[in-house]
C-alpha cells in the first residue's frame, strides 16, 4: 500500500506525524497528490489561460472599435482575406479558452480542490494520483489548442476557424487542415480531465465526509460542486463521442455528418448541445456555491432556505438536460419540438429565482460589512439577474428567431458569464486569498478593481443588447456603418475592464510580496464553514484527526 | 399574385406546349433574339444585364434609411415588416420587456435596500431567521405564474409562425461559400447570386456597405413568400430581421419558412451561421416591389437567362391577351 500512504505521510518522515512536512519542490509541484497544491496549480493555469483568451477578446474589441478592418491586417501582412479567417481562429481560441482552461479549471478544480475536502473535513480528496493526472491532462490539452493555431486548418490558412462549437461540415470538409484535429484532440484531453475529476469529486464527497457531516449539513460550495461532478460525468461522454465522430468523419472516410452518405450536420448539434446545455451551469454552479458562503459570511446570518438552495442547484441541473435544443431554434425544428425546448426552458427560470431571492433574504436583516468579496457576491446576483432576464425572452422560440446569432445572445451570454461566472471567481479569489497563500489582499485595491470592473464589463456588454436588438450578427469582424456607435462604446468598455484586471495583478502580487499575515479567521463570526477553522494557509495535511460534527445543528 | 396562381392552371397546358416547342428550337438564343428585336421604351439602370436587352421597367429601388437595415445608434429591433415580425415585436414590447424590467428593477431595488437598511452601522445584532416557508412557496409559485404569462403568446407566436397563407411564390434558397443562390422554380427557374457590393460600389450608389447585394432578391408586395433554405458546402442561415425571419441553411437539408411583406422597399439582412472566413461578407437584400413591377423584373430576368416567358402572371408566349399582365412588353413572337 505504498501508494496510499505517500500522501498520508510524508516520504522519509515515517515517524514524524507533523502534518507540514512538504516534499522537495519537483515532486511538490510535478507529482502532486495533494488537493491544496493541486487546487493551486489549477488556479495558476487558469490565470494564464485566462490572461491569453482575454487578450484574444482585446484584439477582437480593438478590431471591432471602428467599422473597416483596422487591427488584424496587421498580424497577415496585409492580406484581408487572412485576417478574416485570423477573426474567425480568435473567436475559436477565446470561446474555447475562456470555457475549458479558465472557467472550468479555476471554479471547479481550482476552488472544488482548494476547499471541497476542507469543507466536508477530509484530510484529501479520494483519488489523489487521479487528481494529478486531471490536472496535466489539462494542461496538455491547453498545450494542443495553442499548437492547434499556428498548424494549417482551411486552405491557406492557420488554424481553426469553427468557434468553439466546432460544428460541421466547416469542422470537417471545410477545414481540411489538422488545426481541427488538435482543437478536437485539446477538447478530448480536457473532457477526459474533467471526467476524472468529476469521479474524483463525487466519491469525496459521497465517502469521505466527516463524521456528522451529512449531506444536509454539507455546505452550498460542496453541494454546487457535486451537482456540477454530476453534469460533467453525464454531459462529458456525449461531447467525447460527437467530437470522435467529427474526428472519423475527418480522417476515416465516415459521414455521421455528411448528407452525402446518409449523415445529417444537425445530429452533431444535438449531441453538442446536449453537452453545451448542461455545459453552462457547469460554468455558473460553483460560482453559485461560492457566492453563497460570501453573502452569508458578510451577512452574519446562515443562509436562507439551505435546503432550498441545495435542491435549487439540483432542479438546476436536472433541467439542464432537458433544455438543449433552444440553441437550435433556427436549424429547422418542427414547431412542438420548438414549444416542448421554450417551456422546459423557461421553467428553469423558477430554481435560478429560488436562489437570486434566498441570497437576498439571506441579506435581509444581517448586519452587513462590504469587503471586497461581498462587492462582487453582490455584483454577481445584480448581473446575473441581468443575464438571466434576457435568457427568458430568448427562450421563446419565437422570439429566438430574430435574436439567435445576434449580439443579443452574446450579451446574454456574457452577462452570465463574464459577469456571472467570472464575478464568482473574482469573489472566491478574494474570499479565500488569505486562507490559501496565508497573506491577506489590499482591501482598497481589492474594491478599485471591482469598481473598474464592474463599469468597464457594463459598458463593454450592455450595448451588446442594443446591437443585437438592432440586428448585428455574432462573429463578424467587420459591420455596416450603423453599428459603430455602440461597438466603440463596448470597446471603451473593455479598455476599462482591462484597467481593473491590472489593478488585480497588482493587488495579487503586492499582497503575496508585502500583504499582512492572513489570521486563520479574517472574516469574524459570519464565517463558518471548516476552512476558517484552519490556520492560513492550512496545514500541509489537514485533518488528522477528523473533525467531529454530529452535535452541529443542521443548515449550517 | 393570387391572379396569377389562379389562371396558373389555365394556361398550363399551352406553356407546357411553349416550353415544349423552346427545348426543340434551342429555346434561348431565340428568345434573346426577339428581345432584342422588341422596342425599347425607356432606358433602366438594370443590375448585371445590359440595359439594351432589356424593353422593362426594372430600376434597384433605393432603401429607406431605418427601414429594413440597423438604425444608426439604434437600440430596439427593427421596423417589423411582416405580420408575423409585428406580432412578435408586440410581445417583446409588451410582454418579455416589461416583465424582465420589472424584475431587474426588483431585485436591484431590494439588494439596495438591504444594503442600506441592514449594513452593519444600521443593524448591530444580525438576525437568525433562515427559514419562513409562505415566502419561500411565493417565490417559487409567483415567478411560475409569470412564466405561464409569457408562455401563451409565446406559444401563439410559434404556431402561427409554422401556419403560413398559401403560398404565391417560392424561391430556392441555397447558401455558398461565400454568397448566396437564388432560384424562382415558379419562373422558369430563374436564377442568380448574389454577391456583397464593394465599399465603392455601394457608396456610388447610395446603398449600405456590407448589406446590399449586385442581385436582389425580387417579391411582389402583398405576397406570401415560401422559401426554401439548404446549403451546398457548410452550413449558413438565411436572415432578414424586419421580416423576422432566420433559417438555418444545412447541407441535405431543405428547411422552409416564409414571409409577407406588404410595403415595397429594400430589406437586409446578413448571413447569420458561422460559414469559414467570409462569412460576414454575405450579405441578404430582398427587394419588394408593385406586383406589376415585379412581372417586368421576372421578364427582365428570364429574357436575361434565356427563359421562355413563363410562371403566374407572366404571359405565355402564345396568349394573346398578355397586354395587361405586362404592358411594358411586347409579346413575344411564338418560337
Amino acid at each position: 500500500m505504498a501508494t496510499a500512504t505517500d500522501h498520508l505521510v510524508a516520504p522519509g518522515n515515517h515517524d514524524d506525524s507533523h502534518a507540514d512536512h512538504k516534499p522537495g519542490f519537483f515532486q511538490r509541484w510535478f507529482l502532486s497528490t495533494n488537493h491544496k497544491d493541486i487546487g493551486t496549480l489549477y488556479l495558476i493555469f487558469a490565470i494564464i489561460a485566462g490572461v491569453i483568451g482575454g487578450a484574444l477578446s482585446g484584439f477582437m474589441r480593438w478590431e471591432l472599435a471602428q467599422p473597416g478592418m483596422q487591427i488584424l491586417p496587421w498580424f497577415t501582412d496585409g492580406n484581408i482575406d487572412g485576417a478574416y479567417h485570423l477573426w474567425n481562429m480568435f473567436i475559436t481560441a477565446h470561446g474555447l479558452i475562456m470555457v475549458f482552461f479558465l472557467v472550468m479549471p479555476a471554479l471547479i478544480s481550482g476552488f472544488g480542490n482548494w476547499f471541497v475536502p476542507i469543507m466536508i473535513g477530509a484530510p484529501d480528496m479520494a483519488f489523489p494520483r487521479l487528481n494529478n493526472i486531471s490536472y496535466w491532462l489539462t494542461s496538455s490539452a491547453f498545450v494542443l489548442m495553442c499548437a492547434s493555431m499556428f498548424v494549417p486548418g482551411p486552405a491557406g490558412f492557420d488554424g481553426a476557424g469553427t468557434g468553439w462549437t466546432l460544428y460541421p461540415p466547416l469542422s470537417t470538409s471545410g477545414t481540411p487542415g489538422p488545426a481541427v484535429d488538435l482543437a478536437i484532440f485539446a477538447v478530448h484531453l480536457a473532457g477526459a480531465s474533467s471526467i476524472i475529476g468529476a469521479i474524483n469529486f463525487i466519491t469525496t464527497i459521497f465517502n469521505m465526509r466527516a463524521p456528522g457531516m451529512t449531506l444536509h449539513k454539507m455546505p452550498l460550495f460542496a453541494w454546487s460542486i457535486l451537482v456540477t461532478a454530476f453534469l460533467l460525468l453525464l454531459s462529458l461522454p456525449v461531447l467525447a463521442g460527437a467530437i470522435t465522430m467529427l474526428l472519423t468523419d475527418r480522417n476515416f472516410g465516415t459521414t455521421f455528418f455528411d448528407p452525402a452518405g446518409g449523415g445529417d450536420p444537425v445530429l452533431y448539434q444535438h449531441l453538442f448541445w446536449f453537452f453545451g446545455h448542461p455545459e453552462v451551469y457547469i460554468m455558473i454552479l460553483p460560482a453559485f456555491g461560492i457566492v453563497s458562503h460570501i453573502i452569508s459570511t458578510f451577512s452574519r446570518k446562515p443562509i436562507f432556505g439551505y435546503l432550498g438552495m441545495a435542491y435549487a442547484m439540483v432542479a438546476i441541473g436536472f433541467i439542464g438536460f432537458l433544455v438543449w435544443a433552444h440553441h437550435m431554434f433556427t436549424v429547422g425544428l418542427s414547431v412542438n419540438t420548438k414549444m416542448y425546448f421554450t417551456a422546459a426552458t423557461m421553467i428553469i427560470a423558477v430554481p435560478t429565482g429560488i436562489k437570486i431571492f434566498s441570497w437576498i433574504a439571506t441579506m435581509w436583516g444581517g448586519k452587513i460589512t462590504f469587503e471586497t468579496p461581498m462587492l462582487w457576491a453582490i455584483g454577481f446576483i445584480f448581473m446575473f439577474t441581468v443575464g438571466g432576464v434576457t435568457g427568458v425572452v430568448l427562450a421563446n422560440g419565437g422570439i429566438d428567431v430574430y435574436m439567435h446569432d445576434t449580439y443579443y445572445v452574446v450579451a446574454h451570454f456574457h452577462y452570465v458569464l463574464s459577469l456571472g461566472a467570472v464575478f464568482g471567481l473574482f469573489a472566491g479569489f478574494y474570499y479565500w486569498f488569505g486562507k490559501m497563500w496565508g497573506k491577506q489582499y489590499n482591501e482598497f485595491l481589492g474594491k478599485v478593481h471591482f469598481w473598474l470592473f464592474f463599469i468597464g464589463v457594463n459598458v463593454l456588454f450592455f450595448p451588446m443588447h442594443f446591437l443585437g436588438q438592432d440586428g448585428m450578427p455574432r462573429r463578424i469582424p467587420d459591420y455596416p456603418e450603423a453599428y459603430a456607435y455602440w461597438n466603440e462604446i463596448a470597446s471603451w468598455g473593455y479598455v476599462i475592464m482591462g484597467v481593473g484586471v491590472i489593478v488585480f495583478f497588482i493587488n495579487m502580487f503586492l499582497s503575496l510580496a508585502i500583504g499582512r499575515k492572513a489570521p486563520a479567521n479574517p472574516w469574524g463570526e459570519g464565517a463558518t464553514t471548516l476552512e476558517w477553522t484552519l490556520s492560513s494557509p492550512p496545514p500541509f495535511h489537514q485533518f488528522e484527526t477528523l473533525p467531529d460534527l454530529r452535535n452541529q445543528p443542521s443548515g449550517h | 399574385m393570387h391572379q396569377g396562381w389562379k389562371n396558373n392552371g389555365l394556361i398550363r397546358a399551352s406553356k407546357a406546349a411553349a416550353v415544349a416547342a423552346l427545348l426543340m428550337f434551342s429555346g434561348s438564343v431565340t428568345a434573346q433574339e426577339a428581345v432584342t428585336a422588341a422596342p425599347v421604351p425607356e432606358v433602366v439602370t438594370v443590375d448585371n444585364i445590359s440595359t439594351e436587352q432589356t424593353g422593362v421597367g426594372y430600376t434597384r429601388s433605393a432603401p429607406t434609411p431605418g427601414i429594413g437595415q440597423p438604425q444608426p445608434r439604434g437600440w430596439d429591433l427593427q421596423e417589423p415588416m411582416t405580420p408575423i415580425a409585428r406580432e412578435a415585436v408586440t410581445m417583446a414590447h409588451l410582454v418579455l420587456n416589461p416583465v424582465i424590467g420589472a424584475i431587474c428593477v426588483l431585485v436591484l431595488g431590494l439588494l439596495l435596500w438591504v444594503i442600506f437598511r441592514y449594513r452593519a452601522a444600521a443593524n448591530p445584532v444580525p438576525s437568525r431567521t433562515s427559514h419562513n416557508l409562505v415566502i419561500e412557496v411565493l417565490w417559487t409559485l409567483v415567478p411560475a405564474l409569470i412564466l405561464l404569462f409569457i408562455a401563451f403568446p409565446s406559444f401563439k407566436l410559434l404556431a402561427n409562425q409554422y401556419n403560413p397563407p398559401k403560398a404565391d411564390l417560392t424561391i430556392k434558397v441555397t447558401g455558398y461559400q461565400w454568397y448566396w443562390g437564388y432560384e424562382y422554380p415558379d419562373y422558369g427557374r430563374i436564377s442568380f447570386d448574389a454577391l456583397p457590393l464593394s465599399k465603392e460600389e455601394a457608396e456610388k450608389e447610395g446603398v449600405p456597405y456590407l448589406l446590399d447585394t449586385d442581385n436582389r432578391i425580387v417579391v411582389p408586395a402583398g405576397a406570401t413568400v415560401k422559401l426554401l433554405v439548404t446549403a451546398a458546402d457548410v452550413l449558413h442561415s438565411f436572415a432578414v430581421p424586419s421580416f423576422w425571419v432566420k433559417m438555418d441553411a444545412v447541407p441535405g437539408r431543405i428547411n422552409e419558412t416564409w414571409f409577407k411583406v406588404d410595403r415595397p422597399g429594400v430589406y437586409y439582412g446578413q448571413c447569420s451561421e458561422l460559414c469559414g472566413t467570409k462569412h460576414g461578407f454575405m450579405p441578404i437584400a430582398v427587394e419588394v416591389l408593385p406586383e406589376e413591377e415585379f412581372k417586368a423584373w421576372v421578364r427582365m430576368r428570364q429574357q436575361a437567362d434565356g427563359i421562355e416567358p413563363t410562371g403566374p402572371g407572366i404571359a405565355p408566349v402564345t396568349a394573346p391577351a398578355t397586354a395587361e399582365a405586362a404592358p411594358a412588353v411586347t409579346p413575344t413572337p411564338a418560337a
